[in-house]
C-alpha cells in the first residue's frame, strides 16, 4: 500500500465488536476500493454480517475505526449510513411484509407531491423502470408476503438500488436466486463497478466469488484470517482458507439400495397463496433408501408441494401415502408423529422460534414427549443434553445452548433446524434448500447427512434451487413445472443441460 | 355474475345490519322526525368520545406502541381542561390546556415504553392510575365553567330533517372529531408520515435500515395521538357535561380501545364501531325512557352486547393487527 494508490471508498480499522462473551469481530481491517468487487468469505458466525452490519451502522463497534471516501466517521445508525451513500442488501429481509413492494422500495425516500403527501403513481412508474432497467421484474403492486421468496431477494436488491450508492453492501443476495437470477445479478453487479460503485458482495457460493469478484477477504472466527485475488487460487483454495481444512465439494456416495415405497403422491393438487392452482395433478414415488430430488425454477409448485405433505397446506384432490397411511388432511403434528421430519425453506418462518433458546429449537418437534416431557413437565436435564449433544454434532457456534437462537448466525440457525430433522428416527425426510446459506464445510457435513440418512434406509425428499445440489445427491431426479413432474429418472440418466431446459420449458425439444 | 351482483353479495352483512338498524331506529322513533332525530343525535354524542379514544390508540398501535393509558389520558385532559377553563372562564384555553395534557402525557407513555423500553401495559396502567389518583385528590366542588361550548348550526345544512340535524347541528369538538375521521385516514394511508408510521409498527427493524428512526416515529405517533386523547376529555367536561365529575370517563377509554380493534385499526372501521356502540346505548335510553319492556329490564341491558356480538361476528371478520406491537425495539 503506498500514497499514490486511491482513497478506498470505504475502510475499517482494527474493528472489534463483542456480543456478550462472543468476540464477532476481533480487530478487523476491511477497505474496499472504488469499483471494486469485493468478496467477503467466511463461515457461518465467522463475523462478516457483523462487519457489514457496523459499516452501515446497524450495530456500533466496541473499538475501530470507519473512512468512507477517506474521511472519518462516527456512524450512529443506518440513516448516517444512507446519508453516506451506502446501501444494503441484509441477509435477512428487511421488508415490511403487509406493504407493497413499491412502498417497501420507496419507505423512506418516497416520492411526494407536496410536503408529505405520498405520490404513489409515480413510486410505482419509478420500480418499474427500475426493475427493467436492471432486469429484475417485479410487480410493483403485489403485496411483498404474496411474493415467493426469490422475488422477496430481488425486491430487497430493488430496494438498494432505488437510491444510487457509492457503497453497496450485498449480505447473501445469492442464497434464495435461482442460478439464472444470479447469473443475471452477477451481471449487474459488474454494470454497477464499472460506473465506480464500491461492491462488497458476501457469498457462501464459491463459483459467484470466482466469477465476479476482484478481490477477496477471508474470515474465521471474528478475524481476518487472509486476501487474495480469486486470479490466484481456485474454489478448493479458497475452500480451504476459509474453513482452514481441505473441503470435499462433491462428497462420494455408494449405489442406492432402494426398498419398498415410503411415500407416494397420487394425483395431487393444490394451491397457492393466491388461490391459484399451484400443484396440479402431480405424482411422484419415494422409495426407502433413495434420494429424490425435485429441480425447478422456483414458483413452480415446489413449495406448495412440501407444505402440502408436511400439513402446512390444503391439498384440494389427490392423495398422499406415507405407507399405508393416507397424509392428507392430518395436521402438521400428526404427520411429524407418522415419521416426516421436515427441514423447511423459510427457517425464519417455519423452522425456529426466534426468542427461544437454542436448546428449546432443538427439540422443537419432540419436547412433549418422554425423556423431553414427563406428565406434562418439561425435563430441562434431558433437553440440555441433547440440545448440548447436537450442538457439538453439528458444531453449532453459539454463546451457549441457552441463548435465544434469534442471536445466531444465518448459517447456524440452518444448523439448528438441520440437526433436529435429521437427528430424528424418520421414515421420511423432506428437504427443502437444506444448505441455504450455510457454509461449504457445513454443507460437507449436511450432505454427508443426507446420504448416510438414506443409507439407513430413509426415504429423502430433496427439493433445491442449486442444480448442483441437486445433481450430486440424488438417486433419481423429478424435474417439476408449472405444478407438474415432467420428467423423472435415474440421476445418471439427465444431463445438466437437459436438466436446465426442462426448468425452463417443460420440455427438451427446443 | 355481474360485478354490482357480486359487491352486493360480498356486503350482504353491511347491507343487512345498515337496513335493520334503520328499521329499528324509525320503529323505536315511533316514526316520528323528532324522536329518530333525538335517537340519532344521541347516537353521535355517545360515539364522540369512543372515536377520539379510538383515533388516539390507532396512531399509538400503527407505530407499534399498545396504548392502554387512553383512559387515564381523558380523565386527566378533563380534568386540567375543565379547571383550566373554570379559572380562566375561558373555554378555548380550557379546550387547549385538556389536548396539551393528553400530550404530555402520551410523551411520557413513549418515555415509559420507547425509551427506558419498559413493558407497554404497565406503561399505560401507570397512567390510568396516576390520573385516577391526580383528578380524586385535587378536584374541589365549587367551579362552574361560563357555559358549554356553543352549539354551531351550519348554516341551511342543519335544517334538512333528521340527518341534518344530527349532524349539522354539533358543538366544535364534535365538529372536529368528523373531521378527524378523514384526516387521520388521509394521513395514515397517503402521507410518507403514514407510510413511515405503518412501516415502524410492522417490522420496525426494516423501517429502521432505510434510516427511519422508530423512536422517534413512535415518540411523535404517541403525542399526536395524545392531543387527540386529550381533546376527548375536553369534550367530556366541557361539551358534554359541562363539569367535572370524579372518573368521569367511567372506562371509554377502554372501550375506545375496543372499538379500535373493531374498526380493524383504520379511523373510518373505527368511527362506523363508535356509532354502534353509540347507537346501542341510545337504543336502550330510549327503551328505558318509554318504559319499554320496564319488567324484563335485563333484556334492556342486554341489547348493546346483542347487537355488538352480531354485527361484529358477521361484517368485521378477521383483523390482523399491526405485527410489532408490544415488543420494546432495540436494534442490537
Ligand atoms: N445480535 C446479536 N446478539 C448476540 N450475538 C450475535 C448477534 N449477532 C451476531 N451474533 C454472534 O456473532 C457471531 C458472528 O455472527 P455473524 O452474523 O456476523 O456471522 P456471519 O459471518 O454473517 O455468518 P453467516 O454466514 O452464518 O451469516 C455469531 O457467533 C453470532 O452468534
Ligand atoms: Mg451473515
Amino acid at each position: 500500500m503506498n500514497e499514490n494508490q486511491t482513497t478506498p471508498a470505504i475502510e475499517a480499522i482494527s474493528v472489534t465488536k463483542r456480543f456478550g462473551p462472543i468476540v464477532a469481530n476481533e480487530n478487523v481491517s476491511f477497505r474496499v476500493e472504488k469499483g471494486q468487487i469485493h468478496a467477503l468469505l467466511g463461515e457461518n458466525g465467522a463475523g462478516k454480517s457483523t462487519l457489514v452490519n457496523i459499516l452501515f451502522g446497524l450495530y456500533h463497534a466496541d473499538q475501530g475505526e470507519i473512512y468512507i471516501a477517506g474521511e472519518k466517521v462516527e456512524m450512529n445508525s443506518p440513516h448516517d449510513a444512507i446519508d453516506r451513500h451506502i446501501g444494503m442488501v441484509h441477509q435477512h429481509f428487511q421488508l415490511v411484509p403487509v406493504l407493497s413492494v413499491t412502498e417497501n422500495i420507496v419507505l423512506g425516500h418516497e416520492p411526494t407531491k407536496k410536503r408529505g403527501i405520498l405520490d404513489l403513481e409515480k413510486a410505482y412508474a419509478e420500480v418499474e423502470a427500475l426493475g427493467k432497467r436492471y432486469g429484475l421484474e417485479v410487480d410493483p403492486r403485489a403485496i411483498v408476503e404474496d411474493l415467493p421468496i426469490g422475488t422477496q431477494q430481488r425486491v430487497e436488491i430493488l430496494r438498494s438500488l432505488y437510491r444510487k450508492a457509492d457503497v453497496l453492501i450485498l449480505d447473501e443476495p445469492t442464497a434464495v436466486l435461482t442460478p439464472q437470477e444470479t447469473d443475471h445479478l452477477l451481471e449487474v453487479l459488474r454494470g454497477l463497478a464499472a460506473e465506480g460503485v464500491a461492491i462488497i458482495f458476501i457469498t457462501h457460493k464459491l463459483r459467484e466469488v470466482m466469477a465476479v469478484a476482484d478481490h477477496v477477504t477471508v474470515m474465521r472466527r471474528g478475524k481476518v484470517v487472509g486476501a487474495i485475488d480469486p486470479s490466484e487460487t481456485d474454489q478448493a483454495g479458497l475452500a480451504e482458507m476459509m474453513v482452514g481444512r481441505s473441503v470435499v465439494l462433491r462428497i462420494a456416495k455408494g449405489e442406492a439400495k432402494a426398498g419398498a415405497p415410503v411415500l407416494t403422491i397420487d394425483s395431487l393438487s393444490a394451491l397457492d397463496d393466491r388461490a391459484q392452482t399451484a400443484v396440479d395433478g402431480l405424482c411422484l414415488t419415494v422409495h426407502a433408501g433413495e434420494i429424490f430430488g425435485i429441480a425447478g425454477v422456483e414458483g413452480n409448485g415446489q413449495r406448495e408441494l412440501v407444505e402440502a405433505i408436511t400439513g402446512l397446506r390444503k391439498t384440494i384432490s389427490g392423495s398422499i401415502m406415507l405407507e399405508d397411511t393416507e397424509l392428507a388432511g392430518s395436521s402438521p403434528r400428526e404427520i411429524s408423529e407418522q415419521g416426516v421430519a421436515h427441514v423447511p425453506e423459510d427457517r425464519e418462518k417455519h423452522g425456529l422460534v426466534g426468542p427461544h433458546s437454542v436448546a428449546d429449537n432443538l427439540v422443537l418437534n419432540r419436547y412433549f414427549k418422554a425423556p423431553f416431557a414427563r406428565r406434562g413437565i418439561r425435563q430441562t436435564g434431558a433437553i440440555n443434553a441433547e440440545a448440548q449433544k447436537l450442538v457439538d454434532q453439528y458444531d453449532v457456534r453459539t454463546a451457549s445452548i441457552n441463548s435465544p437462537v434469534r442471536t445466531l448466525s444465518g448459517g447456524n440457525k440452518q444448523k439448528v433446524i438441520a440437526a433436529r430433522e435429521l437427528s430424528q428416527n424418520a421414515k421420511l425426510l423432506v428437504a427443502a434448500q437444506p444448505t441455504r446459506g450455510i457454509d461449504v464445510g457445513s454443507i460437507e457435513f449436511v450432505h454427508q447427512q443426507l446420504v448416510d440418512q438414506r443409507d439407513d434406509g430413509i426415504a429423502v425428499l430433496l427439493v433445491s434451487a442449486e442444480l448442483d445440489e441437486i445433481m450430486s445427491l440424488s438417486d433419481r431426479i423429478g424435474v417439476i413445472y408449472q405444478g407438474r413432474l415432467v420428467a423423472i429418472g435415474k440421476a445418471e440418466d439427465f444431463t445438466r443441460n437437459q436438466i436446465g431446459q426442462l426448468m425452463a420449458s417443460g420440455s427438451t425439444d427446443a | 355474475m355481474s360485478t354490482i351482483t357480486t359487491t352486493l353479495y360480498q356486503r350482504r352483512w353491511l347491507i343487512f345490519t345498515v337496513v335493520a338498524i334503520i328499521g329499528f331506529t324509525l320503529f323505536t322513533g315511533e316514526f316520528k322526525e323528532a324522536q329518530t332525530t333525538a335517537i340519532l343525535a344521541s347516537t353521535l354524542r355517545q360515539s364522540t368520545p369512543l372515536l377520539l379514544g379510538a383515533l388516539c390508540g390507532m396512531l399509538g398501535e400503527r407505530s407499534g406502541v399498545i396504548n392502554i393509558g387512553i383512559e387515564g389520558q381523558m380523565l386527566m385532559s378533563a380534568f386540567t381542561g375543565f379547571m383550566v377553563a373554570a379559572e380562566t372562564q375561558n373555554l378555548l384555553l380550557g379546550v387547549l390546556a385538556g389536548i396539551a395534557t393528553g400530550m404530555l402525557m402520551g410523551a411520557s407513555l413513549a418515555g415509559l415504553s420507547v425509551s427506558l423500553q419498559g413493558d407497554q401495559i404497565i406503561a399505560g396502567t401507570v397512567l390510568n392510575i396516576a390520573a385516577l389518583g391526580v383528578t380524586s385528590f385535587f378536584f374541589q366542588q365549587g367551579y362552574t365553567l361560563p357555559g358549554k361550548t356553543p352549539m354551531i348550526d351550519l348554516w341551511f345544512l342543519s335544517d334538512i330533517p333528521v340527518l341534518g340535524r344530527v349532524f349539522f347541528s354539533n358543538r366544535p369538538i364534535t365538529y372536529l372529531s368528523l373531521l378527524l375521521v378523514p384526516t387521520v385516514w388521509y394521513a395514515l394511508f397517503r402521507t410518507t408520515w403514514g407510510l413511515r408510521t405503518r412501516a415502524v409498527g410492522e417490522h420496525p427493524s426494516a423501517a429502521e435500515t432505510v434510516g427511519i428512526s422508530v423512536a422517534k416515529m413512535r415518540y411523535l405517533n404517541l403525542i399526536l395521538g395524545g392531543a387527540i386523547a386529550g381533546l376527548a376529555g375536553a369534550y367530556l367536561s366541557l361539551e358534554a357535561v359541562g363539569s367535572f365529575e370524579r372518573n368521569m370517563t367511567n372506562g371509554k377509554g377502554f372501550v375506545a380501545l375496543a372499538v379500535m380493534i373493531f374498526g380493524r385499526w383504520n379511523p373510518v372501521g373505527a368511527w362506523g364501531a363508535a356509532l354502534l356502540f353509540g347507537y346501542t346505548n341510545a337504543i336502550q335510553t330510549q327503551f328505558q325512557f318509554r318504559g319499554w319492556f320496564t319488567d324484563h329490564p335485563q333484556f334492556v341491558g342486554m341489547i348493546p352486547f346483542v347487537v355488538t356480538i352480531i354485527v361484529l361476528a358477521g361484517v368485521v371478520g378477521r383483523a390482523r393487527p399491526p405485527a410489532a406491537i408490544g415488543q420494546p425495539y432495540s436494534r442490537e
